[in-house]
């Protein structure tokens, strides 16, 4: 990867459509690599997650017009959630299968053009139509539903196996639950007051984040990333291509990618898929993935980190930008990447790891700086245009790999010292599909 | 023809377009976008094709999950499915008992548009003695601090189907 650009994530840009919004991120990526002519780009992998929320069919298309890159390759690219990490990897593999040099990669979504409810229903519609969706089709309550069983295995099971009332410990271990679920909320929404490109910076306490409203119980509006309108592309090339272009590229060392099954109903109940540091008697009595863990995540981390000589996450890399659409779900994907072990995502949060060091988040976290995850703020605090999403999450890594944080951001509170490798980890819907792709400094 | 009406912000566009149906946005630099209101409508041709007997088996206040009919596997479905996920063979239809407890569950104060009228609701995964899988459904008859993981759930049936999941829910067993 030699460059990156990212628009402002907004609620709405209505003065921008589809294409001027991902025509800005792709003149700011052009701009950092002057050497790179437009000859010299052999294509486009172009990412957006719905037709329903432009009532444009084949925009991808018309995001090619506008750049001016006819009649060069090009591919839409769409899997839910993880649309944009799915289309950062076709970039890859277009250059690492040898048909292209140079290719851009370039994603957006554009969700401001329904009312709210209406684009929440337009996402439950990547739920099944026949069993799932009639229910009352709506994706932070598939979220409760597997946080609230992660919940019972992992704290209700342990934290409160003392107490013999099972509905009082229940109840105490969803306020635990929430309670922990708060922090990750807290460090998002503060770690995005650094980061000029994020929709919703803002200094929140564990209070405010319990006292926001209930959505689909035990999730809380705080806890729950929201629509946007913003692109991002990224610019990838051959490594004898990014030397003529940069003298800070960045190597993509590892790229994995999991599914699940798209119905939660239909989850198996087996055994966990170990990373090298895990034994299988960690697990003994789990029955996984079940509703509480994404086994899309584990597989798609256990591959990019397998392809990238990682046997140990926390020890080895520096810094993770995960797809937190629900802080339950970057609890859980703590335990999917190996950060800790299944059932030690509440504490780990707690122990202030996932934490930037320098910040003072009004919450005591002494392992702070062990492994910052979402430094610019995540999904939650940055918004999440979906096509957008993965590749917002390659830029902003791409920026901390190259020490750029400052000149990007204006002010180097998120730049992690000395950051010489992370990852960023894409997910769709319920975990049917995730993507992690492992980031390195070339230089 | 008078000019749409202009807004500086983006709500009061909305509104407008549910009114007039055309509205400009004028943002901080002065720069104006016109907006129109743009319904879409569509009855769909829905097959539930494989699944057929079950949707059908529920207008009959039968719950029907599948099995494997492979006798080596066997596995059964709580949701159905035509073929096995474990080893690809076709399955067989199987009643399901009607009552199971409850694996994991929400209430939804929020949801799409479409079931908003609707909150709250409660959401379910339901299993079943016998079943390796789940199934997802409503709890009715009880309230968000009734619900508890381990509750046992009875089903109820539509006494006019609509040949949807809904013609099927949940009840506490009491």
């Amino acid at each position: 990867m030699v460059s990156g650009g990212v628009t402002k994530f907004a609620k709405a840009h209505p003065a921008m459509d589809f294409r001027l919004m991902v025509k800005k991120a792709y003149d700011q990526a052009r701009a950092e690599i002057p050497n790179l002519t437009a000859d010299r780009i052999d294509g486009s992998r172009v990412s957006y997650f719905s037709d329903h929320f432009s009532r444009q069919l084949k925009a991808a298309s018309m995001v090619q017009d506008y750049l001016g890159l006819n009649p060069k390759g090009s591919v839409r690219i769409e899997w839910g959630g993880a649309t944009g990490g799915e289309c950062f990897q076709a970039a890859y593999e277009a250059i690492a299968s040898g048909r292209m040099d140079v290719c851009l990669a370039a994603g957006y979504e554009t969700m401001s053009r329904v009312a709210t409810w209406k684009g929440n229903e337009f996402i439950a519609l990547a739920s099944d139509t026949n069993f799932d969706f009639p229910l009352g089709g709506f994706y932070t309550g598939y979220y409760a539903l597997m946080v609230m069983r992660h919940i019972y295995e992992y704290l209700r099971l342990t934290k409160f196996a003392h107490v013999t009332n099972e509905r009082e410990a229940q109840r105490l271990a969803i306020a635990e639950g929430q309670r922990i679920m708060a922090w990750v909320s807290v460090k998002n929404h503060l770690n995005a007051t650094h980061n000029p490109y994020a929709q919703y910076p803002k200094r929140l306490t564990v209070k405010d984040v319990l006292s926001s409203e209930m959505i689909s119980y035990p999730l809380m509006r705080e806890q729950i990333c929201t629509m946007s309108d913003g692109a991002a592309t990224a610019i990838l090339c051959t490594e004898s291509v990014a030397k003529e272009l940069t003298d800070r590229p960045v190597r993509v060392t590892g790229v994995g990618t999991g599914t699940d099954t798209m119905r939660l109903s239909d989850r198996p109940f087996g055994s966990v898929p170990l990373f090298p540091h895990e034994k299988a008697a960690d697990y003994a009595h789990l029955p996984y993935p079940g509703v509480h863990s994404f086994r899309a995540g584990r597989t798609a981390g256990l591959e990019a980190c397998r392809m990238a000589g990682v046997t140990d996450p926390i020890r080895q890399l520096d810094f993770i930008e995960l797809h937190d659409a629900y802080a339950s779900s970057e609890i859980q994907t703590y335990e999917d990447l190996g950060l800790c072990k299944y059932g030690e995502g509440y504490d780990f949060t707690l122990s202030g790891a996932p934490f930037l060091k320098n910040i003072d988040y009004g919450l005591p976290v002494p392992q702070a700086g062990k492994i910052p995850v979402n430094p610019s703020g995540g999904l939650i605090a940055c918004g999440h245009p979906v096509g957008a999403t993965g590749l917002m999450q390659a830029v902003f890594a791409f920026w901390q790999l190259q020490g750029t944080i400052r000149q990007h951001f204006g002010d180097s509170t998120l730049q992690i010292r000395n950051a010489k490798r992370g990852a960023i980890h894409s997910h769709a819907g319920t975990g049917s599909a995730v993507t992690v792709s492992i980031l390195e400094r070339g230089f | 023809m008078a000019r749409p009406r202009t807004f500086q912000h983006f709500r009061e566009v909305q509104e407008e377009l549910g009114k007039t149906g055309a509205a400009i946005f004028r943002d901080a630099n002065g720069v104006e976008s016109l907006f129109i209101d743009s319904p879409y409508s569509i009855h769909y041709i829905h097959s539930y094709a494989e699944d057929s007997a079950f949707f059908l088996g529920l207008a009959e206040k039968k719950l029907l999950g599948s099995k494997c009919a492979n006798p080596a596997c066997g596995f059964v479905y709580a949701t159905p499915r035509g073929h096995c996920m474990v080893c690809g063979r076709p399955t067989e239809w199987l009643e399901l008992p009607r009552r199971g407890k409850v694996h994991s569950w929400t209430t939804c104060l929020f949801g799409s548009e479409a079931f908003l009228k609707e909150t709250p609701y409660n959401l379910a995964m339901i299993e079943f003695e016998g079943a390796g899988s789940l199934f997802l459904a409503r709890v009715k008859e009880c309230v968000q601090s009734e619900l508890y993981v381990g509750m046992p759930v009875e089903a109820r049936f539509a006494p006019e189907p609509k040949y949807s999941i809904t013609d099927v829910w949940f009840v506490p067993v009491r």
